[in-house]
């Protein structure tokens, strides 16, 4: 039997160490996605919205922080929760938040910095209007980020895929420990060098799979939204 | 709840603007209650930069401006349409209900609010339509329900059929006309010396920054007093 079909009947019998890896990938990735929305988006609005000293600075650092390599962060993130590092009581080094700590550090300068230019965009059209307004800073943020929602769903994507496809980071905090910390990324890995290239190609199939979904169901929504709301 | 203060009469003393090096307005005028004023000139000559100076969206450089007496005041009793007005990605009615919270009105008035204003500017069968969806003149009426949400007693128009057609134009005529008619004073720029004769309580006559002249419409139109008036009523272009 080819390789190809045995990867295509663990994943269409549904493998149980198939189905548990997906699992945690996606729990890993969209948890990592929601905190670093919350923490970019904002972020990237304040950047957008306010002028100070050094803002270019940070504009710039912002926009390379998009391109950090994974394994880097990975290292970092293993220092500050390793038992002898700052945060190490917390005694989460090789298990699943320690990969969403790491995932959400690379994903976050995405968010930050594409929605910083997409509501930069918007202000420069908006601005006048909403001091005519009298709105608040909070209420601009606010007004800003729901006007620019359509737009924000590609770098929320953009976000998805750079934390579903990432290897390096989560290899390093995560360990790849079976049943715990396997994700799909790190299984293809360590099956491929293992030579398990069945798992590791249904993995991959799958991976694939969930990412042209999610971007199909992202590219539907969003316009049954610009069809309803303009 | 707003403070139920007017922002009428609004003077600006020696109120100037820079841009740059060059002043690009400098001018003493009072608006007080009545029928609309209308500002018209050539381009550049600082309709535009009076209005959002008199609005309070840019500081003056020198002089100063108040409203109602008051110096600083935040822009609770007037409201501006632009010449080209942002529609918020949400329904014509959604925009309204944003100007209402803006403004402070309780929510509870919001839904009656909201229908009286899209019955003024006739667009209630266009309620739930998405704003950027709407024509150009329905945009423009949507523009200014907006700032009617406010219930100002002030309300700048920067050229507000500058790009509308004439069935258009007649329908945001007929409505500031109505508007001005409840109490409101407008005070509107256009480059249609038409639709100044038909607006206008009175007329002043802007250019580079200085205004020429002002008087009411009648005095204007049948007896301009400066030569620039005269070639201005004239059709000359002014430059």
């Amino acid at each position: 039997m080819s390789g190809d079909t045995s990867a295509l009947q663990l994943v269409l019998t549904g493998d149980p160490v198939l189905f548990a890896i997906v699992r945690l990938s996606l729990i890993v990735s969209l948890t990592a996605v929601l905190l670093a929305t919350l923490i970019g988006v904002p972020a990237g609005a304040a950047l957008a919205l306010t002028r100070f000293r050094g803002r270019e600075a940070i504009i710039v650092a912002l926009n390379a922080a998009m391109g950090l390599p994974p394994v880097v962060v990975g290292l970092a993130v293993f220092l500050l929760l390793s038992r002898s590092g700052p945060l190490g009581s917390f005694g989460l080094l090789f298990t699943p938040a320690a990969m969403v700590i790491a995932q959400t550090i690379l994903v976050t300068p995405i968010l930050a910095a594409l929605a910083r230019q997409t509501i930069e965009d918007y202000w420069v059209e908006y601005r006048e209007e909403l001091a005519a307004m009298d709105i608040g800073p909070a209420g601009r943020v606010a007004t800003l980020i729901w006007d620019a929602r359509f737009s924000l769903v590609t770098a929320l994507l953009a976000g998805f895929g750079r934390a579903a496809a990432e290897v390096g980071a989560i290899i390093v905090v995560g360990g790849n420990i079976d049943g715990f910390t396997r994700t799909m990324t790190t299984a293809i890995a360590l099956e491929t060098s293992k030579g398990d290239l069945p798992l590791a190609i249904g993995l991959g199939i799958v991976l694939l799979g969930i990412v042209v979904a999610i971007n199909a169901l992202a590219w539907g929504a969003r316009r049954a939204g610009e069809r309803l709301a303009g | 709840m707003r403070a139920p203060v007017s922002d009428l009469p609004l003077t600006l003393a020696d109120a100037k603007v820079r841009g740059g090096q060059t002043t690009i307005l400098d001018v003493s005028l009072t608006f007080s209650a009545g029928p609309p004023t209308i500002l018209i000139g050539p381009n550049g000559s600082g309709k535009t930069t009076l209005l959002r100076a008199a609005m309070g969206l840019i500081p003056v450089d020198g002089g100063r401006i108040t409203w109602g007496g008051r110096e600083v005041a935040p822009p609770d009793r007037r409201a501006i349409v632009f010449q080209r007005p942002v529609m918020l990605r949400r329904s014509a009615a959604g925009n309204l209900r944003y100007a209402l919270a803006a403004a402070d009105i309780p929510r509870a008035q919001h839904a009656a609010r909201t229908a009286e204003l899209l019955a003024l500017v006739g667009l209630e069968p266009l309620a739930d339509r998405p704003a950027r969806r709407l024509s150009g003149g329905e945009q423009q009426r949507l523009a200014l329900a907006r700032a009617l949400a406010r219930d100002p007693d002030l309300l700048f128009l920067d050229e507000p059929t500058a790009s509308l057609d004439p069935a258009a134009t007649k329908q945001i005529e007929d409505l500031i006309a109505t508007i001005a008619a409840r109490g409101v004073k407008v005070v509107m720029s256009t480059h249609d010396l038409g639709q100044a004769r038909r607006l206008a309580g009175d007329i002043v006559l802007m250019h580079r920054g200085r205004i020429v002249e002002q008087a009411s419409a009648r005095e204007f139109f049948a007896a301009p007093k400066t030569n620039e008036a005269h070639r201005f009523v004239a059709g000359e272009l002014l430059v």
